[in-house]
């Protein structure tokens, strides 16, 4: 898109602080996502990780600093805009639409360029490019025995994989993954784990917030610690299991 | 030959189709409007002003009434995006009241002493109009956007953050039903041949809501089992004389008990209809 600086991050977050009523959740945070990275952001409960997440997607406006993907100044757009500027998130909390089925989910998560007229006529007929790709999807996170099951009617797992899948389905440059694993059990936990590397396989660029250390060490370019609402580290993985800084406020002296 | 009786039902039960499916398109987003007889009002003095004083054949009228009540609905959905549910409601219904004393001092279209001059319409003219709205809002169901209208429903934060322009869907689903009711008016005003704010109160309102509850609030066709049922029970309840309308309203409840999404649902309805191929 933005070809004149090669080198300029996917998204860059600088100087972005926010308080709730009086609260400081996050002070001057800078974070950067490279083309192709996996980022992760780690830190204990509170620490201002999913309020990151809401700043970068427009849920909650930043009260200083700023974001910017590609370059582009995107703090103060509406979350749609952003979603179809290329960032694509999931949620903590799972949050499917009651009564879709994964096929529905899959269809209405698509961009919404092009013609405007064929998202007023039924879809079956005048968007085969929307089917192509959720159908593509489908394949991707295997959900071709539930395709027409309502979501909210699957095991825990397969929501967060079709909650996954969705993100997936309106083809992000980077994709935001809250907690992807939590509350899990060890089985499906290692199912999503699997497709999130493929997706990295596949050169996608992921922001994720983890709380299992093994894999965020083993899946992530780079790792950033907050702490407080504060970035007190930030790094490769092998130096940011030897930071003391971290250590001290996160992963306790066992490393 | 149908008697003038069940001709003149007939009528009836086509023009509260329309309106219930004004209130099920905006419902389908999850905004409870009680005042969309303001728009059949407004679509109703409108077409009536085309036809009577402008002399223009009635349905180009009906088709600009249309479009003038969806340009007035876009505009009534902006501040109603800042309310939801009950207080929702409450402004809608505010809104219809207003409509209703507007046409009550608009004296140029007759005030409290109502309108007429309309030729009367046969009743193909008026199911015509019906079942092409019926059948457009059926398409649209099968659409994206009606996906995003349900998905704006369920959860509106979640809808805007996959992407969905969850302002542009809510007004726009405002529009939309504003012109379907205005149509139902010109309907209206051209099968009575005479009209008067009266005709556009608060009761035609609920008779709308009522019968998208009724018939099926999931589905385009549940409209129209509603409006036949809220036409013609009243009618088959006739023998209990004086007491029709609390067996009526009786009926009512225990429907709402028994089955409350409605006497049509999705998995009913797709038994009459096709599925998609996977």
């Amino acid at each position: 898109m933005s070809g004149c600086a090669r080198h300029e991050p996917l998204l860059a977050l600088s100087g972005v602080t926010r308080t709730f009523g009086g609260v400081r959740a996050l002070s001057d945070v800078a974070l950067e996502v490279l083309s192709g990275q996996v980022v992760g952001i780690i830190g204990p409960n509170g620490a201002g990780k999913t309020t990151t997440f809401n700043i970068i997607t427009g849920a909650y406006s930043a009260g200083k600093g700023t974001v910017l993907l590609q370059g582009n100044n995107i703090t103060a757009w509406a979350s749609h805009q952003i979603v179809r500027a290329g960032i694509s998130r999931t949620f903590q909390n799972i949050r499917l639409f009651a009564d879709m089925t994964v096929w529905e989910h899959l269809l209405l998560a698509q961009p919404h360029d092009g013609f405007p007229l064929r998202r007023l006529l039924p879809a079956r007929w005048a968007n085969p490019a929307a089917l192509r790709r959720a159908r593509e999807v489908i394949e991707f996170f295997e959900l071709g025995d539930v395709t027409d099951r309502i979501a909210r009617s699957l095991p825990y797992g397969m929501q967060r994989r079709v909650e996954l899948a969705r993100a997936v389905t309106a083809r992000p440059k980077l994709l935001l993954l809250d907690e992807p694993v939590a509350g899990m059990n060890h089985h499906e936990a290692d199912d999503i784990r699997q497709m999130i590397l493929r997706l990295r396989g596949d050169g996608m660029s992921i922001l994720l917030i983890d709380h299992d250390m093994p894999f965020v060490m083993g899946l992530c370019d780079q790792l950033y610690v907050l702490d407080f609402g504060v970035m007190i580290a930030k790094g490769r993985p092998d130096q940011i299991r030897t930071n003391p800084a971290v250590l001290d406020a996160y992963l306790g002296r066992v490393a | 030959m149908m008697s003038t009786y069940y001709a003149g039902l007939l009528a009836d039960v086509g023009i509260l189709l329309l309106g219930a499916l004004s209130v099920y398109v905006t419902l389908a987003t999850g905004q409870l409007s009680l005042g969309n007889a303001g728009f059949m009002g407004i679509g109703a003095y409108l077409t009536s002003y085309l036809t009577v004083t402008a002399g223009i054949p009635l349905t180009p009228a009906l088709a600009t009434a249309a479009v003038a009540s969806g340009v007035i609905g876009v505009f009534v959905g902006f501040p109603a995006l800042r309310l939801k549910g009950i207080y929702l409601a409450m402004a809608t219904l505010g809104f219809g009241e207003m409509v209703r004393s507007f046409l009550l001092n608009l004296d140029a279209m007759g005030g409290s002493g109502g309108f007429h001059g309309m030729h009367h319409i046969s009743n193909d003219y008026i199911w015509s109009w019906a079942v092409a709205i019926l059948l457009l809002v059926m398409i649209l169901e099968r659409s994206q956007v009606w996906l995003e209208m349900r998905a704006v429903c369920h959860d509106e934060t979640a809808a805007e953050l996959v992407g969905l322009d969850t302002t542009t869907i809510k007004v726009g689903a405002f529009g939309f039903a504003a012109a379907i009711a205005a149509i139902a008016g010109g309907l209206f005003a051209h099968h009575h041949v005479y009209i008067e704010p009266g005709n556009f109160n608060f009761e035609r309102s609920i008779d709308f809501v009522l019968a998208v509850i009724l018939g099926g609030s999931t589905v385009g066709p549940g409209a129209l089992v509603g409006a036949l049922l809220l036409v013609m029970l009243p009618e088959y309840l006739r023998f209990l004389a004086e007491w029709r309308f609390a067996a009526f309203g009786t009926l009512l409840i225990a429907m709402l008990l028994v089955r409350r999404q409605g006497i049509l649902d999705r998995s009913l309805f797709r038994v009459f209809a096709f599925r998609r191929p996977a």
